[in-house]
């Protein structure tokens, strides 16, 4: 095992790591940007090193940085929790030159995943069933409303080259398709320089499912059970939960299976280890795998509390070499647990709302678990992402736990910044939420203030 | 006049007007950025810019004016 690891995150997350380490009997090196120097991960790690000012290229995202914040604390190993640098492969290779431990996947595996196209094509051939849709990029309307017969309408035109949802547009039909194919293919040229477009299947409502995986560096893999995270804004997850519930009652139960196998042959045709996650659309009666997050996910503690897994504890004994001892028919799972990120942010506008915590009182009681960032008295600064905490409740059902999360979050007491408590509630209050009724457009007809 | 201010704090990610510019209402004249958000800020109403208070990567708070409108 180690001796020394360097979080190379902030907030909650590192708050976490930082935790797992300790209570492992090693020390723990933290990293700050100036706006983060009063956090309490900060105080409560080994050591702290600054980083830089505030903006995240400077700082949590400046690998010589980190690189050298790990030399000289000399820390042997680096886990870089979510976001930031965690699905970097040049940090990964970054770490292993200066002869640091990476907590995470080999940095071969998280090149083969990044490629959205090159990983469609490495599962598929594992016999993973993915979003039906044309196979490259299709050069002209003749061939993309040939590709739009096949898949059947509505589809999805995405620009070549593109991301973040730029040059993406949705057609129901031949006529629409070629509106939309000069609309996507211009964007696709005048933003990324390349012509040509993709298309695939458009599902309206999908729920969103994943599968959690680990795996050591000696060839062995499980999944870890589901979890279901359909409750999104813009594509941003804010209610998770496991059990899906989508599987409620022994429901879609051959689909279950199929979907854990898929996850596990993805993940092998990755060669993945570490801990990471594959992601799902449902719609139908089918599942459609979309990417593999080479990473820990935000919600990764709805699998720990009905599992009795401690995934990160596991990570940092994967990188340090040893075998994962946990095998498939181990994994079980009892209760279930929710998760709702607290977002410092206005609850009906959804307006971002940083600003000093003038008071933070979290809840207590039974199933509570906060994995937070602040407290009293921090300020929330606009830098980086608005999860200020999150408020993990579990019990031995859906329906206790949902009970307790109300118990809860009405007595979560935060003043001085606005946070999404209030619709967190809405969504808890809701009769489709509390029958398991979910998709990703939930929020667009359900818990409205 | 009419003084256009942020809506929220953060800071100014783009500025997509000039001064003696003519907008109309709802333009967008500056937009900013927060918690990995960018926020557009628009005109009220219509007019002439007739000053700009702020640069690109200024950090503002909520209230304070970003663009001066005649």
């Amino acid at each position: 095992m180690f001796r020394k690891l360097l979080v190379a995150n902030r907030g909650e997350i590192a708050r976490r790591i930082i935790a797992v380490v300790r209570g492992m009997g090693l020390s723990a090196v933290a990293v700050y940007s100036d706006a983060d120097a009063e956090l309490p991960y900060v105080k409560e790690a080994d050591e702290a090193v600054r980083l830089g000012p505030a903006p995240a290229k400077d700082s949590y995202l400046n690998i010589p940085a980190l690189i050298e914040a790990a030399k000289s604390t000399g820390a042997d190993a680096v886990h870089p929790g979510y976001g930031f640098v965690s699905e970097s492969a040049e940090f990964a290779t970054a770490c292993k030159a200066a002869g640091i431990t990476f907590v995470g996947p080999p940095a071969e595996a998280m090149l083969r995943m990044k490629d959205k196209s090159v990983a469609r094509g490495i599962v598929q051939a594992a016999g993973v069933p993915v979003v039906p849709g044309s196979e490259g990029i299709v050069p002209d309307v003749a061939s993309a409303l040939a590709e739009a017969e096949k898949i059947g309408y509505p589809v999805l035109v995405k620009a070549a080259g593109g991301g973040g949802g730029i040059g993406m547009t949705v057609a129901n039909s031949a006529v629409e398709l070629e509106k939309a194919f000069r609309q996507s293919s211009d964007r696709a040229r005048a933003a990324f320089g390349r012509d040509g477009v993709y298309v695939e299947r458009y599902f309206p409502a999908p729920r969103h499912i994943e599968v959690q995986i680990l795996g050591d560096h000696h060839g062995h893999l499980i999944h870890c059970l589901e979890r279901e995270c359909s409750i999104q804004r813009r594509h941003q997850k804010v209610v998770e939960e496991a059990p899906a519930p989508l599987f409620a009652g022994g429901q879609h139960a051959a689909l279950q299976a199929r979907l854990f196998d898929a996850a596990v042959k993805a993940a092998r045709a990755f060669g993945y280890a570490n801990a990471g996650t594959c992601e799902f659309l449902y719609s139908d009666g089918e599942i459609y795998f979309i990417e593999m997050n080479a990473r820990l996910q935000v919600e990764h503690p709805v699998t720990e509390l009905t599992t009795g897994l401690d995934l990160i504890r596991w990570q940092l004994r994967i990188a340090a070499g040893e075998h994962l001892t946990v095998m498939q028919e181990d994994v079980r799972r009892t209760g279930a647990a929710l998760e709702f990120r607290i977002y410092a942010e206005d609850p009906v506008k959804f307006f971002p709302s940083p600003g000093p915590l003038k008071v933070f009182e979290p809840p207590t009681g039974e199933g509570v678990r906060l994995d937070s960032g602040y407290g009293a008295g921090n300020l929330v600064t606009p830098n980086y992402d608005p999860m200020i905490a999150k408020l993990i409740i579990s019990g031995a059902t859906r329906a206790e736990a949902i009970a307790r999360a109300d118990a809860a979050l009405s007595a979560f007491k935060v003043e001085g910044i606005k946070t999404n408590i209030p619709l967190h509630l809405r969504i808890l209050r809701d009769a489709a939420f509390v029958a398991g009724e979910l998709d990703t457009k939930f929020l667009d007809k359900h818990a409205k203030a | 006049m009419a003084d256009v201010a942020a809506h929220i704090t953060g800071t100014v990610w783009k500025i997509e007007v000039k001064v003696g510019q003519a907008v109309s209402a709802g333009e967008v004249l500056v937009i900013l950025e927060s918690m990995k958000m960018e926020m557009p800020v628009e005109a009220t109403d219509g007019g002439t810019v007739k000053e700009i208070r702020v640069t690109e990567a200024q950090a503002v708070n909520e209230g304070d004016v970003l663009v001066v409108l005649g």
